[in-house]
């Protein structure tokens, strides 16, 4: 694989920590979760990747939204 | 690292903010025909109270107000509006421009921006409440100055624009509402309550003499704007670490208060090289307070305090 950079690994940082989030969630609802953080990431597939700004203020964001569907209130989620 | 990356982007992108306060920044007073309409609240509600019988005139029988009409006596102004909108994501921020006729509208910035909100573009985002300089919700850098948009005059001079944007070096929510959870997160950190484990000694309140009082004077007044911490370039560069006038003045006045027993451990907590020591006394900070207190001396006297203790 090639050589990532620093953004590029955030990045990576992030999807590995939403999946294993997941984990934490009630065993029926973990499927619900997982499209979900998978889909929000596919949303924004189409980011050029030099958009540095772009991906800092998604990347912001995520950790924002993982921070909060992380509650353990938050047993399922519907689209 | 993207953070600090971020951070240095901004500041190329804003350094035509960072232009000093200029001294004889006069704002003059925009003209508002309906002097009725600034009679203090209580009057108005004493002709209407105590009053039953009087009742409403029925709009037939009373003359209607008209909109002046836009004529030679129209004194057109330019704002140019920072917008970015975070449903479009790789769109650049950009600057709009709205022009409005200041004799339709109120005096201060605050009455312009939401009557462009109610009459222009429903879009324009940004965070209000008080209209009257209590809340800090509207603190925007209007023409290179960190203030409250409800506390500053419009500037009568239509030959120059004004230009409005967010808080500088904060991350922008939408339009001019910026990111406030690190600053909040800061002032969570200095415990900003009263600590103590000792009862009061007559079993009632927690008593003070005047003078004590006093030393919270120029302290509790602070209302929380951002508009200091934002305004200090140490913390434009240090804002992980470094907590920023407006967070440190809060410290000084539980350090100050004569009734909390922790002080030591305030001032403990304060004694590394980021926290407090970050402050170059540059002194941005009491420049530009809008509501006129003196973070930068309240700093100097958690130094001063620190280094005799």
């Amino acid at each position: 694989m090639a050589r990532l950079s620093g953004l590029q690994r955030d990045v990576l940082a992030l999807y590995r920590e939403c999946l294993r989030a997941v984990r934490e969630k009630p065993v029926n609802s973990q499927s619900h979760f997982r499209d979900f953080a998978r889909d929000e990431f596919r949303k924004h597939l189409s980011v050029n990747k030099k958009d540095f700004a772009t991906i800092e203020y998604l990347l912001r964001s995520g950790r924002r939204k993982l921070d909060r569907y992380r509650d353990p209130e938050i047993r399922d989620i519907h689209r | 690292m993207a953070s600090t990356r971020a951070l240095a982007r901004l500041a190329t992108r804003r350094t035509a903010v960072v232009r000093p306060a200029v001294s004889s920044f006069s704002r003059g007073l925009a003209s508002v025909t309906d002097t009725h309409a600034r009679e203090p609240v209580s009057k108005v509600a004493e002709k209407i109270v105590p009053d039953r019988a009087a009742e409403v005139v029925p709009e037939s029988k009373t003359s209607t107000v008209r909109e002046p009409t836009p004529g030679k006596d129209a004194k057109i102004k330019t704002f140019h509006i920072y917008r970015w909108n975070p449903d479009e994501p790789s769109a650049k921020p950009r600057m709009q421009t709205y022009t409005l006729d200041l004799n339709k509208t109120g005096p201060m910035m605050l009455d312009a921006l939401i009557r462009i909100k109610n009459e222009v573009d429903p879009t324009l985002t940004f965070r209000r409440s008080c209209r009257e300089g209590i809340c800090g919700s509207c603190a925007m850098n209007i023409d290179g100055v960190n203030t409250l948009a409800c506390l500053c005059r419009i500037p009568t001079d239509t030959s120059k624009e004004s230009r409005i944007y967010p808080l500088p070096h904060m991350y922008v929510v939408k339009d001019l509402v910026p990111d406030m959870t690190l600053f909040y997160k800061q002032y969570r950190s200095i415990k900003p309550y009263l600590q103590r484990e000792t009862p009061a000694p007559d079993g009632r309140e927690y008593r003070q003499s005047k003078a004590d009082r006093k030393k919270l004077d120029g302290l509790y007044e602070c209302i929380l704007c951002a508009c200091c911490s934002t305004s200090c370039p140490s913390y434009w560069w240090n804002q992980e670490e470094y907590l920023g006038p407006a967070v440190l003045l809060q410290s000084y006045r539980w350090i100050a208060d004569s009734r909390d027993e922790k002080k030591a451990e305030r001032q403990d907590a304060l004694n590394n090289s980021m926290s407090l020591y970050r402050c170059h006394t540059i002194m941005n900070c009491s420049r530009t307070c809008p509501k006129g207190l003196n973070p930068g001396l309240a700093i100097a006297e958690i130094k001063k305090s620190m280094a005799f203790a």
